[in-house]
C-alpha cells in the first residue's frame, strides 16, 4: 500500500521534473539544432531535426576560419575561472569575518558588502571605465576579471555568511585549543563544511559572468581580448546576420560552461549526502 | 600543577551582562562541577577559562600565573565539548595527535601518547577510522581521548554526556571518574544532570545568573544549603518548600527533602489529598496536594499503594528542616 503511493508520488515528481526540465532546455536544443542545418532549412522549419538532406556545417566552418575563436574560447575561460577563483576565495574569507569575529559595526559592514546585490553593477560603467583608463586596464583580461570579481562578491558573502554561522562553534574552538591558526580553521575546518554553499555560489557567479556582454564590449572590445559572446556578434549583423554561424558560436560556447558546471554540481551533491550520513 | 583561581571575573556580551562577577579557587587535583539553570553562565565561563572568551573584567589564574591575555593553545588545557567537535577530516588518531602535531612533537612521542590514551579508553580497534564512522559513544570517548594525550594542567568538559543514552552515560560517567583517580588532574566540569554532579564532583559550584551561589562538597549543599535556590536545585526531586507562618514558625519558608517527610492515612501535621503516585520498583514518590502548601513530594523507600485523590497526612521531620527567611536566605 505504501509502496504504491509512494510509487505514484515517484511518477508525479518526475513527471513535473521533467516536463520542467523540457521547458527549460528547449530554447538550448532548438539552438544546437538548428546549428547542424543549412540556412534554407533553418528557416523553412526550426523544429525539424538534421536530416541527411538539410544537414550542413557551414556554420561551424565559418566560426572556425573566421575570427579567433579559440582565442576567444581562452578568453572567456580565463576571465571565468579567474573572477570565480577570487570571488570564492575573497567571499569566503569575508563571510567567515562576519560570521565568526564580534567587531564594531559589524552587521553594518555585512549590510554595506550585501548592498551590491540590490544596486546592479552596470550603474557605474562610466566610472569604471574612466578608471580602467586612468590605470591603462583597457583592454586587458585584468579589467574584466576585476569587475566581475566585484560584481559576484556581494552574494557570495550574503550566501557564504549565512551558511558559516551554521558550522559548529565547538569545532572551531577545538581547533584553536589545539592550537590551529584561524587560517587553518578556516581553510581545513570551515571550508569543507560550507562546500556545497560554495558550488552553488559558484555556479551562480559563473553563468552570469561567462554570458556577459556588457563589460568585455565597454572595456575590452579588442581583437586580443574579446570574450566568446563578443566574438560571436561579428555575424550578426545591422542588415544580414549569418544565422548558421551564430548558432554555431553559441552551441560552441555552452560546452566549457556546462563542463564547469558538472564539476560543481557534483560537489554540490557529495556535499548534500556527506552531511546527510553524518 | 593545575590549581585554578578566578578573581572578580565578569563577561558582557555587549550591554548584557552574562557573569557578574564570579570569585573561585580550584585546588589543584580537584573535580568541580559548575551545576545551574540553563542560560546561567556555565558555558561561558568555562570558555572564559579556556580563552575562547575574553574576560571583561577580572582576572583568570592558572598555577598563579595570569591567564588573561594567553591563548587558548598556549594555556596547557584541554576541552571537552558537548557536540565532540571531532575533526571531520581527520582519522581517530590524527585528531588526537593534531594538538602535539601543532606543538611541534616528535611523530614518535605523539604515537607513544595517542597509543597510551588509546589504551585507556579501549580505543585501539578505531585508531584508524574517521568521525563519521563512529557511533556517539564512540566519538565521545575520543573527543575525551584527544583531551588525555595533552596532559593538560587543566581539564574542561562542558555538558560531555548529554548526547548520549542512559546506559552510555552512566557507562561514561564512571570512565571519567576512572580517569580523574589515574590523571589526578584539575578536572572542571559543566552538567545540568544531578546525578553527574553528586557522583564526580569534590566540589560543586552553583551558579545562577551568572553569580556563584555556593560552593562546597555535594554532601555540604545537600546538608547545608545557604538558601532555597541552592536548596531547590540540589537533590532530585525537588525539596519542598512549605509555608513557615501556617507550620507555627517566623515568616518564610520552610523546606524539607521529599525523603524525611512521613506519610499517615490517619494521622499527621498536613492533611492532603494524592494526586499522583509514581512508581520506581525500589522507591516511590508520592504527589499530595494541600491549599496552603501547594503540591509536596514524599519519598518513600519500596513499593506503595496510594490512590489518586486519596486523603492523607503528611509529617515533617522537624530535625531535618531547613529554615528560610522571606528573601530566601538561610535562618542559621
Ligand atoms: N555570543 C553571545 N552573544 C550574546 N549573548 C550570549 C552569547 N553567548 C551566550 N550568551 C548569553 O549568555 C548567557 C549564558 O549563556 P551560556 O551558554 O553560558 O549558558 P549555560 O549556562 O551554558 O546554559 P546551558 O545550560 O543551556 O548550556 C545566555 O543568556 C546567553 O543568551
Ligand atoms: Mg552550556
Amino acid at each position: 500500500m505504501s509502496a504504491r503511493t509512494s510509487l505514484g508520488r515517484t511518477i508525479a515528481a518526475h513527471a513535473i521534473l521533467l516536463t520542467y526540465t523540457m521547458i527549460a532546455l528547449f530554447p538550448v536544443f532548438v539552438i544546437v539544432i538548428n546549428s547542424f542545418k543549412s540556412r534554407k532549412a533553418i528557416f523553412a522549419d526550426p523544429l525539424a531535426l538534421p536530416m541527411p538532406d538539410n544537414f550542413d556545417l557551414v556554420g561551424y566552418q565559418t566560426v572556425l576560419k573566421q575570427g579567433d575563436f579559440f582565442l576567444y574560447f581562452q578568453n572567456s575561460l580565463i576571465v571565468t575561472v579567474a573572477s570565480l577563483f577570487f570571488v570564492l576565495l575573497f567571499g569566503a574569507m569575508a563571510a567567515f569575518a562576519l560570521s565568526e569575529y564580534r567587531f564594531k559595526g559589524n552587521t553594518l559592514m555585512g549590510l554595506y558588502l550585501a548592498l551590491g546585490i540590490m544596486i546592479p553593477i552596470r550603474l557605474g560603467t562610466v566610472a569604471i571605465l574612466e578608471i580602467m583608463v586612468a590605470t591603462g586596464l583597457v583592454n586587458t583580461l585584468t579589467a574584466l576579471i576585476l569587475v566581475y570579481t566585484a560584481q559576484g562578491l556581494p552574494l557570495a558573502v550574503f550566501i557564504l555568511a549565512e551558511f558559516m554561522k551554521s558550522v559548529s562553534h565547538d569545532l572551531k574552538n577545538a581547533g584553536r585549543i589545539d592550537g590551529l591558526s584561524e587560517y587553518r580553521i578556516f581553510f581545513t575546518l570551515v571550508l569543507p563544511l560550507v562546500r556545497p554553499a560554495m558550488a552553488t555560489v559558484a555556479v551562480f557567479t559563473m553563468i552570469p559572468i561567462w554570458n556577459d556582454l556588457w563589460f568585455p564590449l565597454i572595456l575590452a572590445p579588442a581583437e586580443h581580448t574579446k570574450t566568446v559572446t563578443l566574438g560571436a556578434q561579428v555575424f550578426i549583423g545591422q542588415f544580414v546576420t549569418n544565422w548558421n554561424a551564430v548558432l554555431a558560436a553559441l552551441s560552441l560556447a555552452i560546452v566549457p560552461v556546462l563542463v564547469l558546471y558538472l564539476i560543481f554540481s557534483r560537489q554540490l551533491i557529495r556535499g548534500i549526502t556527506a552531511g546527510a550520513v553524518k | 600543577m593545575g590549581a585554578l583561581e578566578l578573581r572578580g571575573v565578569t563577561k558582557s556580551f555587549g550591554s548584557t551582562e552574562v557573569i557578574k562577577g564570579v570569585d573561585l579557587s580550584v585546588k589543584d587535583g580537584e573535580f568541580c562541577v559548575f551545576v545551574g539553570p540553563s542560560g546561567c553562565g556555565k558555558s561561558t565561563l568555562l570558555r572564559m577559562i579556556a580563552g575562547l572568551e575574553d574576560a571583561t573584567g577580572g582576572d583568570i589564574l592558572v598555577d598563579g600565573k595570569r591567564m588573561n591575555d594567553v591563548a587558548p593553545a598556549k594555556r596547557e588545557l584541554a576541552m571537552v565539548f558537548q557536540s565532540y567537535a571531532l575533526y571531520p577530516h581527520l582519522t581517530v588518531r590524527d585528531n588526537m595527535g593534531l594538538a602535539l602535531k601543532q606543538a611541534g612533537v616528535a611523530k614518535s612521542e605523539i604515537k607513544v601518547a595517542t597509543d597510551r590514551a588509546a589504551a585507556m579508553l579501549g580505543l585501539e580497534p578505531l585508531m584508524g577510522r574517521r568521525p563519521a564512522e563512529l557511533s556517539g559513544g564512540q566519538r565521545q570517548r575520543v573527543a575525551i581521548g584527544r583531551a588525555i594525550v595533552r596532559t593538560p594542567k587543566l581539564f574542561l568538559f562542558d555538558e560531555p554526556l548529554s548526547n548520549l543514552d542512559a546506559a552510555l552515560r552512566v557507562a561514561t560517567r564512571i570512565e571519567i571518574a576512572k580517569l580523574h583517580r589515574e590523571l589526578k588532574a584539575t578536572m572542571v566540569y559543566v552538567t545540568h544532570d544531578q546525578v553527574e554532579a553528586m557522583t564526580l564532583a569534590d566540589r560543586i559550584v552553583v551558579l545562577r545568573a551568572g553569580r556563584v551561589e555556593q560552593v562546597g562538597s555535594p554532601m555540604e549543599l545537600y546538608n547545608d544549603p545557604a538558601n532555597t535556590f541552592v536548596a531547590g536545585f540540589i537533590g532530585s526531586p525537588q525539596m519542598n518548600f512549605l509555608d513557615a507562618a501556617s507550620l507555627g514558625l517566623p515568616a518564610g519558608k520552610v523546606g524539607i527533602r521529599p525523603e524525611h517527610l512521613t506519610i499517615s492515612r490517619d494521622q499527621g501535621e498536613i492533611p492532603a489529598e494524592v494526586s499522583h503516585v509514581e512508581k520506581l520498583g525500589g522507591e516511590t514518590l508520592v504527589y499530595a496536594r494541600n491549599p496552603q502548601h501547594g503540591l509536596l513530594t514524599v519519598r518513600l523507600f519500596g513499593e506503595h499503594d496510594f490512590e489518586v485523590s486519596e486523603k492523607v497526612h503528611l509529617t515533617l521531620q522537624r530535625e531535618r528542616m531547613f529554615q528560610f527567611d522571606p528573601d530566601g536566605q538561610r535562618r542559621r
